[in-house]
């Protein structure tokens, strides 16, 4: 069988602020077609490593490789006309615009006024949203946000997406719907998904990578990741 | 999608602002009528702050900048040229062209908002002091001297291609107008273009707007060049209405009363500055005729009210106002409906 090819990768990847090593020395693969959750205690530098990966932040050392392209330094503008999308811890939308503009923006930038415009309303009803498609975004419950945010990244239809905490805040009933919505992009995209929630981890994700401190400390199974003593020390032990 | 409000509130505006145009010289003074020129200038002025300040999240404190500098390169063109026609685009295009540079400099290197807004200031004071400076006839561009604290004659418009027939007053007023609702019409069809919208995405959220892969430098850039231009027009009328072009166009004053018209007309509103402007200048200009309050004083206390009362501007709180009145009728419509249509059940 033909070895999966590699889309991302990070080498020796760091981002220091001061005397803070947030992300220090990490070596990252991603395959096509994966999907990859990422863990670790708060302040394990998940977050940190996105924003190198999407150019919000220009790393201290090491590169990034984007399908064999090294794409270390470049603007996140460029990096997500590369065709990667991001959803933020931090919800990032535009709070004065309503549920459709927001969206809009995002299939505009890809597609001619017709096609925006269906692709649009398709997002709108794939993610839930017909009731609030014209309210301002800024007066939606935070699950609601979440939601159009996760919109805006695939009414881009990227190939590569990575999601910080997309489950954050939701319902029960929100948070399965937005693990059978991972499942569906990852029909078409790579992901990464980062979350604290071992329920929703379980319920999307094969490999899952901890980060501790930084670095990597593992890469396995949730069962084997469950299974480990140290892992569970340090992570899983915090938050039973 | 649908668009959330379309173009015909603009149209309206705008008839209403053709009609004011064909009243106005029948009923008011000549003397109103050669002001009103002026104050049109002051106007577009305040209409390409309210673009790039209310729509392009911008906060250009020396947007009178490039209003100065359409005003003097218009005067400086049409007294080489002899006429109004070829310096009326190349005063558009001074404006424009600095902004390109300045706003190059600003966007693509990272100024944040409030060193914009000093960067943007001190450009203008730059100007007020160096414009101050041009007395004496070694300071001249081609035939036109600048004249320092005095500055330079703006000739009058005249009939384009023939620059022997020039415009009277109310015909200059014809044309500040035209060129005040053609501007308007321009920016609220700019606002609701895909460039617009990306602008307006930007002032919201920039790193969702970078994320998206939009080049928010190239975006902000692009508006603010337009805002230029547009005060550059603005300076050209400004300038023609007084017949001449002082330092005083780059003052601190003139920068301060740029940004309180948008304040009081309303930040993400067109027409709301537009108006502010004329109710702000026909109030300090009676105000002017009487010595008992300060000019200055008055437009500051209008500024406090306004910032601690009405911080949305007047336009957008009146637009709120219409807005839950009709919620409200709505609502006691839909209560009247199922009481009418459930009489059995109801009180
Ligand atoms: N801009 C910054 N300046 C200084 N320190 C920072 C900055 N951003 C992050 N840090 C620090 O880097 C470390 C990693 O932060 P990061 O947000 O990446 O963690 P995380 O794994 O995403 O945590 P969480 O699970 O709480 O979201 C933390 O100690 C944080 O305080
Ligand atoms: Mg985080």
């Amino acid at each position: 069988m033909k070895q999966a090819e590699t889309v991302l990768e990070a080498r020796n990847l760091s981002m220091h602020f001061g005397g803070v090593r947030a992300v220090d020395g990490v070596d990252f693969t991603l395959s096509e077609n994966e999907l990859r959750c990422l863990i670790g205690p708060n302040g394990a530098g998940k977050s940190t490593f996105f924003k190198c990966l999407t150019g919000q932040l220009r790393p201290t050392a090491g590169e990034v490789l984007i399908r064999d392209v090294n794409v270390t330094g470049r603007e996140p503008h460029e990096i997500g006309a590369l065709g990667v999308g991001i959803k933020t811890q931090v919800p990032n939308v535009f709070e004065g615009l309503t549920t459709e503009e927001n969206i809009w923006i995002s299939a505009r930038r890809w597609h001619r006024p017709a096609r925006a415009r269906t692709l649009t309303a398709e997002t709108v009803e794939r993610l839930r949203l017909g009731d609030v498609r014209s309210d301002p975004v800024g007066q939606l419950a935070h699950g609601q946000r979440q939601w159009v945010e996760l919109g805006m990244v695939v009414a881009a239809e990227p190939w590569l997406v990575l999601l910080d905490e997309p489950a954050a805040g939701m319902t029960h009933e929100e948070t399965v719907r937005t693990a059978e919505l991972i499942q569906e992009i990852n029909s078409t995209a790579t992901l990464i998904v980062v979350e604290h929630d071992m329920q929703f981890i379980r319920m999307i994700s094969r490999k899952v990578t901890l980060f501790h401190e930084g670095g990597i400390l593992m890469e396995d199974t949730m069962e084997a990741i469950s299974a480990d003593a140290r892992a569970r020390q340090i992570y899983l032990g915090h938050r039973a | 999608m649908r668009l959330p409000r379309d173009l015909r509130g603009t149209l309206v505006i705008a008839a209403l602002g053709s009609g004011f145009m064909l009243v106005a010289p029948e009923v008011l003074a000549f003397f109103t009528i050669i002001t009103l020129s002026q104050v049109i200038g002051l106007a577009i002025l305040a209409l390409s702050l309210a673009l790039v300040w209310g729509f392009g999240g911008i906060l250009c404190f020396g947007q009178t900048a490039f209003f100065g500098l359409g005003a003097y390169a218009y005067a400086v063109a049409a007294t080489n040229i002899g006429g109004s026609t070829g310096a009326i685009p190349i005063a558009i295009l001074v404006a424009a062209a600095f902004a390109a540079v300045l706003g190059y400099f600003i966007f693509y290197g990272r100024v944040s908002d409030v060193y914009l807004a000093i960067i943007t200031l001190t450009v203008a004071l730059i100007l007020y002091s160096l414009t101050r400076r041009t007395s004496g006839p070694e300071y001249k561009i081609g035939n036109a001297l600048l004249g320092g604290f005095n500055g330079t004659t703006a000739p009058p418009l005249n009939i384009p291609g023939d620059p022997q027939a020039v415009l009277f007053p109310e015909h200059t007023f014809y044309v500040a107008m035209i060129a005040l609702i053609a501007a308007y019409v321009f920016c609220s069809w700019l606002v609701r273009t895909h460039f617009g919208r990306v602008c307006i995405a930007i002032r919201e959220n920039e790193t969702r707007a970078e994320l998206l892969a939009y080049d928010i430098r190239l975006y902000k850039l692009g508006i603010f060049m337009i805002g230029a231009a547009l005060a550059g027009l603005g300076g050209v009328f400004f300038s023609v209405g007084v017949s001449r072009v002082t330092p005083d166009v780059f003052s601190l004053s003139q920068a301060a009363v740029a940004i309180i018209w948008v304040i009081v007309g309303g930040r993400g509103t067109l027409i709301g500055p537009v108006l502010a402007t004329f109710a702000l200048h026909y109030l300090t200009a009676s105000l002017g005729t009487q010595s008992i309050l300060n000019t200055n004083l008055v437009l500051g206390i209008v500024l406090i009210i306004f910032v601690l009362l009405v911080p949305k501007g007047v336009v957008p709180t009146l637009a709120d106002l219409v807005e839950l009145r009709r919620q409200r009728r709505i609502a006691r419509l839909r209560e009247r409906w199922l009481r009418a249509r459930r009489p059995h059940t109801g009180r």
